[in-house]
This record gives C-alpha cells, sequence and structure tokens, in this order.
C-alpha cells in the first residue's frame, strides 16, 4: 500500500442503501453496553460452564466445509482431526450455536435500532476498495492469530479475563500491543 | 453441592442445550450490536486514543462478569471448579496475541465484531469476516510445521491467585480496582485528545463504580469455600453413601473397568511412595494426600468416560481423598474396597492369605512383606479377566455426564 493511493479524496460512489425504515439510534453508552455484555457473559458462565466465543465457531464452519470436500485430507491433519475425524461432525459444538446466534441477535439488533445499513465504514482518505482489501487481510491476520491463541477476543479476553485466566491476560495485553505498535503506521487508514 | 452451572445437557437434552447456546449467542451479538461494535470506526478510534468505547466496554464486561462469578462462587452458588477456564499456553497466546492485534488495527475488527457487523451490511464486516474465515483455514493447514510451538508453556488451569500467591477475592477486588482507575484514565484521554465533554457522561457511572467496588470488597471478605466448606454441604448425602458402601466397589468390579474399553480407568494410589513402590496395581498413578488439589483441575478436563478409582492399604487413607474428590466435584470417583490388601487377597490368595500376613500391620498398612520392590512387575499387579471371572460382585459404577464446561471458549 502506498501513502499515495491513500491519501486520494474519498470516492463518492460508496454504496449506501438502507434496509429498514426505522430511524437510526445511537449507541448505547459505553458502560451500560458493557455491564450488559458482562451480565450476558455470567449466564453464559453461570448457566453452562462455558463462556462465549466466535472464532472456534467460524474454525468448525471451514472444517465442515473441508471435511465434505477432503475428508481424506482432514483425516490426516491431526489438527482438523480432532474436530471432523471420522463420523465427527464439526457442526456438533455449542461454540458453532453461539456463533450463528451472534449473526442473528446482531441482525435483530440492528434491525430494530434502524442501523441496517449497506455501508461501508472507513477512514476519511480511504477508497473503498482499499478498505474492503485492508479489512480481508486485517480478518486473515485476525483468524490466524485467534487460532493461535486457541480463541479470539470473546472466548479468550472476555471469558478468560473474567475467570480470571494467566494466560488470557497476557494474551489481553499482546492484541492491545500489537494494535497500538501498528496504529501509527496506518494512521492514515483510519483518520 | 453448588447447584450451577447447570447440567444442560441432562435437562434440555442434546438439542435443547444448543438453543440455549443459540439464545445466549443472540444476546451477545445483540449487545455487541448496541455498544457499536459493529461500525469499525468506533473500533479503530481506540487506538488513537480519541475514544475509548471499546476499552470501556470491554473491561466494564469483564470485571462485571468477574464479580458476579466471584460472587456466586463465595456464596456456594456456583461450582467454580465447573467453570471452563482458559488453559494457558503461555507463547502461543503472546505471539498470536500479537498477530491479532495487526489484524485488529489494520482490519478494524476482531471475529465476534466483524459477524455483527456483516449481519448489519457492513460491508468492510462482511470482508473482514471473510478474511478471517481464511485465516482460520490458513491455520488448519500450516499449524502442522509448528506444532511443538503451539503446544509449548502450557501451564494448565491456571489463574491469577496462583499466579500472585493471594487469595481469590483479592486478585477480584484488585482488579476491580485496576480497571475503575483504567476508565478514569481513559476518560481524560478521551478529554484532551478526543476533546470530548466528559460532563455529558452520565452521573450514574459514579455509583456503579462504587457499586461494583463494594461486591468486589464482599467477594474479597467472604472468600472462597474451602474444601472442608464443600464437603460440609454433601456431607449428609455423602457420609450415607459411604457407610451404605455405595461407592466401594470390590476388585473383581475394578478388574472389570480396567478391561473395559469404553472406559478410561484412572487408578489413584494415595499410599506412601515405599508402599507404592513395593506393590501397586499396573497403571496406578502415585498421589500423595497433600497434592490431590492441585490435580482437581487436571481431574476435571479428562474425558467424560473417565473412572476414578482411589486407593489405600486398606480403606482410611482412600476414604479421605474420595471425600476431597468429591467435595471439589471430580465426577465418577469410587474407593477400591479393602484396597490394596484385599486386591492382593482376592488375586494372589496362595501367595497373599491370613497365614502369610504381618502379624502386626495396623490399619491402612500393608499386609503384606514384599522382600523385593517390584512395583507392578508383581504378578498380581495384572491379574487375568478369564482367570477370575467367576468372582461375584455388585456392580457400583454408575458413570455420571459431566457437569459444565465442555470445552474451550473458543474451542
Amino acid at each position: 500500500m502506498t501513502t499515495q493511493t491513500l491519501k486520494r479524496p474519498a470516492q463518492s460512489s460508496d454504496i449506501r442503501i438502507t434496509l429498514t425504515k426505522r430511524a437510526t439510534r445511537p449507541y448505547v453508552n459505553a458502560y451500560t453496553g458493557g455491564i450488559l455484555l458482562g451480565i450476558v457473559l455470567f449466564l453464559a458462565f453461570f448457566l453452562t460452564g462455558n463462556g462465549l466465543g466466535a472464532s472456534g465457531g467460524m474454525n468448525r464452519v471451514i472444517v465442515w466445509i473441508e471435511d465434505a470436500f477432503v475428508p481424506w485430507h482432514v483425516d490426516r491433519t491431526p489438527y482438523l482431526l480432532d474436530m471432523a475425524g471420522g463420523s465427527k461432525n464439526p457442526l456438533d459444538s455449542w461454540v458453532v450455536f453461539v456463533g450463528v446466534g451472534v449473526v442473528i441477535g446482531g441482525f435483530i439488533s440492528g434491525w430494530f435500532n434502524g442501523r441496517l445499513k449497506v455501508e461501508t465504514n472507513r477512514g476519511p482518505r480511504v477508497p473503498v476498495r482499499w478498505r474492503w482489501l485492508l479489512a480481508f487481510i486485517g480478518g486473515a491476520f485476525m483468524g490466524y492469530g485467534a487460532r493461535m491463541a486457541r480463541g479470539c477476543t470473546s472466548g479468550q479476553a472476555l471469558s478468560g479475563g473474567a475467570t480470571l485466566s494467566v494466560g488470557s491476560w497476557v494474551f489481553m495485553f499482546a492484541v492491545f500491543a500489537g494494535a497500538y505498535a501498528l496504529a501509527y503506521f496506518v494512521r492514515k487508514a483510519w483518520n | 453441592m453448588a447447584p450451577f452451572p447447570l447440567p444442560v445437557q441432562d435437562i434440555l437434552g442434546q438439542g435443547g442445550q444448543y438453543i440455549l447456546y443459540l439464545l445466549i449467542g443472540i444476546a451477545f451479538g445483540a449487545v455487541l450490536e448496541v455498544s457499536g461494535f459493529g461500525n469499525s470506526k468506533l473500533l479503530a478510534a481506540q487506538f488513537y486514543f480519541k475514544d475509548l468505547t471499546v476499552l470501556k466496554v470491554m473491561f466494564t464486561a469483564i470485571v462485571v462478569a468477574m464479580v458476579l462469578i466471584f460472587l456466586t462462587t463465595a456464596l456456594g452458588i456456583l461450582d467454580f471448579n465447573l467453570v471452563w477456564v482458559n488453559p494457558t499456553y503461555l507463547m502461543p497466546g503472546i505471539v498470536g496475541g500479537l498477530i491479532m492485534g495487526v489484524g485488529f488495527i489494520v482490519g478494524g475488527f476482531c471475529p465476534g465484531t466483524s459477524l455483527v457487523a456483516a449481519a448489519t451490511f457492513k460491508l468492510d464486516g462482511l470482508f473482514f469476516a471473510l478474511g478471517a474465515f481464511f485465516g482460520i483455514f490458513l491455520f488448519g493447514e500450516t499449524v502442522g510445521f509448528f506444532e511443538s510451538f503451539w503446544h509449548s508453556t502450557y501451564l494448565g488451569r491456571f489463574t491469577l491467585d496462583e499466579l500472585f500467591g493471594v487469595d481469590m477475592g483479592v486478585v477480584v477486588f484488585g482488579v476491580v480496582l485496576m480497571a475503575l482507575f483504567m476508565f478514569w484514565g481513559g476518560e481524560q484521554l478521551e478529554r484532551i485528545i478526543g476533546k470530548k465533554d466528559l460532563k455529558a457522561a452520565p452521573k450514574w457511572r459514579y455509583g456503579a463504580a462504587g457499586g461494583l467496588a463494594l461486591l468486589g470488597a464482599v467477594v474479597m471478605f467472604i472468600g472462597m469455600p474451602t474444601t472442608e466448606d464443600k464437603w460440609a454441604k454433601i456431607a449428609t448425602e455423602k457420609e450415607t453413601q459411604l457407610s451404605e458402601r455405595a461407592v466401594q466397589i470390590h476388585p473383581a468390579e475394578l478388574l472389570g473397568l480396567i478391561y473395559n474399553d469404553r472406559l478410561n480407568v484412572r487408578l489413584l494410589d494415595v499410599r506412601s511412595e515405599s508402599d507404592y513402590n513395593a506393590f501397586h496395581i499396573l497403571d496406578a498413578e502415585r498421589l500423595p494426600p497433600d497434592t490431590i488439589l492441585q490435580k482437581v483441575a487436571d481431574y476435571q478436563t479428562a474425558p467424560a468416560n473417565t473412572v476414578f478409582v482411589v486407593m489405600s492399604n486398606d480403606e482410611a487413607a482412600a476414604t479421605e481423598a474420595w471425600k476431597t474428590l468429591t467435595a471439589e466435584s471430580v465426577p465418577n470417583v469410587y474407593i477400591l474396597e479393602g484396597g490394596v490388601n484385599n486386591w492382593l487377597a482376592t488375586f494372589a490368595a496362595e501367595e497373599y492369605n491370613p497365614s502369610t500376613a504381618l502379624p502386626d500391620a495396623g490399619d491402612d498398612h500393608l499386609r503384606y512383606a514384599f522382600p523385593v520392590a517390584l512395583g507392578a512387575r508383581n504378578a498380581a499387579a495384572k491379574p487375568n479377566p478369564e482367570t477370575f471371572a467367576a468372582l461375584e460382585y455388585t456392580s457400583k459404577v454408575q458413570l455420571k455426564s459431566k457437569r459444565g464446561a465442555t470445552g474451550g471458549g473458543c474451542g
């Protein structure tokens, strides 16, 4: 990515379609959101003993697809074998259902609060296509790192943070350290 | 025994429990959405100190959940042993975390928030989610090249109280104070760098902060229940089981369990090292009684078909160990009836019988002399099940399904 491209003024051909007639409501206060999220997280632990998760469910969807097309490859890769070896169905796991719920819950809330809009959120100086590319690249890093760390922000930082796991707290600081260390160099993408 | 977490699979069935998880997910997604986590600009602003919503939401959530988890544990409503705690793999966690940090600032989401963004038709969220799927796929295909690193620096279920050597309640209170300090610092940054007017922030947050600190102090004051506290709650019911001999299994039943391919039998030998060296059943692991509490987390994460059988020379020490393990909610624990002495008398009666018994062996002492410490190389350590197929006993082992955590947070 060159700075020159990034300095181009934003294109006006942004796709922006509002899919609901409801008035857009503002986001709730951060502390209110945090308290609600904390209660959901607590209830998950309190009722089931498991916390929350997102990347684990996404992982199992990927493995399920791999198992459908190249089962012999899955059976020879120990990491994949754990989830989908033999007659095991990788989707037969609580974390998949939490992941599906996240999508449904996000949609319902977006609809209810008038935030269902086809749009691309980006810094003022980044063209839409660049934003899409950066999102994909960032997502790939995030996915790779999340599996290496055995959990993402939900499964490690939130769940492990609330149960005071040493590894999760160290992990959390590593995520923030990585992001802050690089923030300066990609500042033009966001500001 | 603490009633929560619920045995959801027993109550709701396989399908029913997934509906519960779906509902939890829906609540999770909706809360992320109303907090603004579907908007990448808001998430990225965190890293330029303009708007610290991410920090506030995340740490408020962690602190609220933590206080509630340990408050209910302190009150004996929740069994923390059955709550999933992410195992610590230090180095993979750090490296993975740094990579995720890069992904966060470049892409503007984390996996959960990108799903919410995609669900509300944010195209950047959709591309991020696709990228995350790709990265996850890539990891599965490449982890084989650094498998040993990925399993390295494993510290198991390791919580901050063990790290600092203080009570869990003290850590809870300390984390609350640390979070409140971070919120205060964050608001100052928002005021200076983000040019935000703090007067617009709701006043109730001071009350909420005070309430959290108070609850944290309550948790610290009550403290976590000890093994004795937990035993006291279940003592009546469990003492009955002991006196009705519902959990003491005949040596022949144990032999059958060992040869049952569908079970994972763990033999826990709580005798002294010298007795263990003199003779032990094949594959018995020595468990010094003062180390039991450190092993509980390991036993908790054993596969669901695991049966634990504790044994001493007779039954006294094994019964004490059984009480500790049961109080700490390790499932499926049994006692070897009559201990190792009875095992020997059952399966090697020619050699070990009243005529060869030591005259002055006290209760729970090894009753026979072993001139050479053969350990498990003694023939009696591995009796042939077919030879003893005619032995009669009352079968007592009933596998109870596991309650609580079934696997990794993001597993």
